[in-house]
């Protein structure tokens, strides 16, 4: 094996983003690293290109264990990275791109002749003779940019090549032409890491695939010998027998909310959705699948360009902004709590406090005494820990800030409330316990939006489960048929299916 | 290329058009003279703006330099009125000093991870301080070599090239040669691009960083050399502002205010184009020389539009290729 990792550990506070994983490249081959958001691919890559320092475990290149400390001892071993957006410098030339840190030199000034030649040369079996080196890089397409990264990369180190994403912004056809350099360097004997959530590319270029999930390995197995429905069962779970559904609770409230034909061009296809009183509905898909898409229009974060979201008595709610959601009695906890969710500088006590405060508005401050008041009995009511309102939040563990998030919108007392991911990286306790509190907050009366790519989740907590594949909602799924292989199968039928999406 | 061109080519041809209307009213603005004088006048402002193109080419900003053009004519000033040191070892003495300055605000701005124009702002209040702690009164210079350092060549058609015009030539072409043919150079280029793909690639940031700012430093200190010569004199309360009139030269030479973009003959022609429009008023004789504040104030409003529509294509461009 060209490159093996062994019981690769790596904790960030709050999360465990890598628990004892292993994985192997061969040379020549393409192996697909495939999981969703928050499994671990960008953390074991982080740990293979020295920009995180590993917990445990053992990397070797060509049998030597290696433990690079930056992208460039990486580079000096043999790996090259080429990332998804940042690369090279859009406002150097290409042959500066290419050549960078190594200029060809003349008396301390750079000669151009040979920058340029060298560049060509760096260039050549790649199929960009129609590219001038002397021309800035930001001047091309994307494709063309990724391709040139490549060549740097290959370059530069020449044993694993590592794709992060590289064709999450080119077309069809850009596609292929990277698929066929990749196909050209693998019969050069690189080993080459292929990270993707377009599951077609996949099938289409890899030989062997390995699914993370939840920080764990998951499987590893030849591409020829998976099928698809198997592929999704990987990567979305299903071996945690730790809920039943909630089968026997009757759930036909009186519908509250109705969008009709909502939707935003290039976002989510238009749909209809009623949600009734104390319900809550499961969104299942891939990552990119429209999940994320369709809370935000519900939520105003991107406004429906067109459709409507109106009241059982036919008025319409105005969806510009999240201001105006939050006016309307709805809430979000958004997938990336880190960046969107919480405010780790502040307390527990103020973050609970956050929204509540802006509906006031700021001429009516919340009196401290009654913010603490407010903190206490939430900590107390979903168990935060430690039970202290005055502690940073950044300092609690991934479940409790989630907690955190949930006393927040809890405070505002929404009655419709969207949940974006929030058991992400939080520990199996914690989980539940979640799961237990989303119960509890129907059985009040509120309405709840779960989107989740655990499909157990799922399946546990949800009255009904919409599907969405390729950005359009594809099936809806109730009593019965929530459960793991109807949801695998809504999610993986190749061609949308008018009919059947009907089940 | 020509995105990247372009902001240049607008600074020549406005420069250009600039000088054709200031011929067709004051025929005599075309000769050696004025052309010579112009070197003159705005040596020591060329300088320091080179220096300036290269840390904003970085995305940074250098608050300092009008500070420390004003320390260096004070330093010279009293060193020679109170010591038996040749004017060349005081400018070597000097240009160590600024050159570290520069270094140290370069180290503190990546050590610390500060903003550069909070940085720079407190070396600009520090070396003000300085140079009042030197002297507050204005102090002449009185030297020999001095007067040869007045000295100038007979240019065709009566013109004079100054030894300061012709070092802010020189300046210029050290700071083209630095920009744009060195490895150094690209390095710069690499961080106003983005820091962070920029460390990707291999750049030390924490070196590069401090040669940019010790580089401005040292271009300051020589422009307080050159503005020395040019008044004759040291005083603390000199070229105050001229940081800003810098910033303003560099950016309608058509460099672009957030890194990444520019050429240091633009920030020349940038230079020279607001010593034009003083020189016109100078020859209008009628107008208010406040007027080269407005102009100046204009010509800016419009570089930083015709960056933004350039900035707004690209992002067209991206936005298509992506979908």
């Amino acid at each position: 094996m060209l490159l093996t990792i062994r019981d690769l550990t790596k904790t960030f506070p709050g999360t465990v983003a890598l628990d004892g994983v292993r994985f192997d490249l061969a040379a020549g081959e393409v192996h697909a690293l495939l999981g969703e958001n928050g499994a671990g691919k960008s953390t074991l890559i982080k740990c293979l290109t020295g920009m995180h320092a590993r917990d445990g475990g053992q990397i070797a290149l060509d049998g030597q264990p290696i433990s690079p400390g930056s992208t460039q001892e990486a580079q000096a071993l043999g790996i090259g990275t080429v990332y998804q957006e940042v690369n090279l410098l859009p406002n150097l030339t290409v042959a500066e791109n290419l050549t960078f840190g190594r200029q060809p030199v003349r008396f301390g000034m750079v000669s151009r002749r040979r920058m340029h030649e060298e560049a060509r040369e760096m260039l050549a079996g790649y199929g960009l003779d129609h590219v001038d080196v002397a021309r800035e890089l930001g001047a091309y397409p994307v494709a063309v940019q990724q391709i040139v990264a490549i060549a740097r990369a290959v370059a530069l180190s020449g044993k694993v090549l590592i794709l992060d994403e590289p064709t999450a912004s080119l077309d069809a056809r850009e596609t292929e032409t990277l698929f066929e350099v990749v196909r050209g360097l693998r019969a050069r004997g690189l080993g080459i890491i292929f990270i993707s959530h377009f599951l077609d590319q996949v099938f289409d270029l890899t030989d062997r695939v390995t699914v993370l999930r939840n920080g764990r390995h998951i499987v590893t197995a030849g591409t020829a010998a998976l099928n698809r429905v198997e592929l999704i069962h990987h990567m979305l779970g299903h071996e945690l027998e730790m809920a039943e559904a909630r089968r026997g609770v009757q759930r036909d409230g009186p519908a509250m909310l109705r969008a009709e034909g909502l939707g935003r061009r290039g976002r989510i296809a238009p749909f209809d959705l009623t949600v009734r009183r104390g319900e809550v509905i499961g969104l299942a898909g891939l990552l990119g699948s429209g999940r994320t898409e369709t809370g935000d229009v519900l939520f105003g974060r991107t406004p429906a360009d067109r459709g409507a979201l109106r009241e059982p008595d036919g008025t319409a709610v105005e969806l510009r902004s999240p201001r105006a959601a939050i006016a309307a009695g709805f809430g979000y906890a958004p997938e990336d709590r880190k960046t969107d969710g919480i405010v780790a500088d502040l307390s527990v006590r103020e973050n609970i406090a956050l929204a509540l405060q802006a509906r006031r508005g700021w001429a009516r401050p919340l009196p401290r005494a009654e913010a603490r008041r407010l903190a206490e009995d939430y900590i107390r009511r979903l168990d935060i820990r430690p039970a202290d309102p005055e502690k940073a939040v950044g300092l609690l563990s991934g479940g409790n800030q989630q907690k955190v998030v949930l006393a927040r919108w809890l405070a505002m007392n929404p009655r419709f409330l969207i949940l974006d991911e929030p058991t992400r990286g939080i520990d199996v306790g914690a989980h539940a316990e979640i799961l237990r509190l989303v119960g509890d907050l129907t059985d009040a009366g509120m309405s709840i939006l779960l989107i989740s790519s655990e499909l157990d989740e799922l399946i546990a907590a949800s009255d009904r489960v919409i599907v969405v594949r390729d950005r359009r909602h594809v099936s809806e799924l109730v009593g019965e048929d929530i459960c793991t292989d109807r949801i695998v199968q809504a999610i993986a039928r190749p061609d949308a299916d008018p009919e059947g999406a009907r089940a | 290329m020509t995105s990247r061109l372009l902001p240049l080519y607008a600074t020549i041809a406005i420069f250009l058009a600039a000088y054709l209307v200031c011929y067709l009213q004051f025929p005599a603005m075309l000769s050696t003279r004025v052309l010579g004088n112009l070197l003159t006048d705005n040596a020591y402002l060329g300088i320091v703006a080179v220096g300036m193109t290269v840390v904003i080419l970085s995305g940074g900003i250098d608050l300092s330099v009008g500070s420390v053009i004003a320390f260096a004519g004070v330093f010279i000033a009293v060193l020679l009125r109170d010591t038996g040191l040749h004017p060349l070892a005081v400018f070597a003495l000097l240009l160590a000093t600024t050159t570290a300055f520069g270094a140290a605000m370069g180290g503190l701005i990546h050590g610390l991870a500060m903003p550069p124009f909070i940085v720079t702002l407190a070396g600009m209040f520090l070396a003000r301080g300085a140079a009042y702690m030197l002297t507050i009164d204005s102090v002449p210079i009185d030297h020999d070599f001095y007067d040869m350092l007045r000295s100038y060549q007979r240019l065709p058609g009566g013109g004079r090239l100054t030894v300061i015009g012709a070092t802010m030539l020189l300046s210029v072409l050290a700071g083209m040669i630095l920009a744009h043919r060195t490895r150094f150079g690209t390095a710069v280029l690499a961080l106003g691009g983005g820091a962070p793909t920029a460390r990707l690639m291999g750049v030390s940031i924490g070196r590069t960083t401090v040669l940019i700012y010790a580089f401005s430093g040292f271009m300051a200190g020589l422009s307080g050399i050159v503005f020395s010569i040019y008044t004759g004199s040291g005083y603390p309360l000199a070229t105050v502002g001229t940081e800003l009139t810098a910033i303003a030269a560099v950016v309608i030479g058509g460099t672009l205010l957030t890194g990444g973009s520019g050429y240091v003959f633009g920030t020349l022609i940038g230079v020279l184009t607001m010593g034009l429009i003083q020189t016109y008023i100078v020859f209008d004789g009628s107008l208010s020389s406040w007027w080269t504040k407005i102009v100046i104030g204009m010509l800016l409003l419009l570089f930083i539009l015709l960056q933004k529509g350039l900035l707004m294509l690209g992002h067209g461009r991206g936005a298509v290729s992506a979908t």
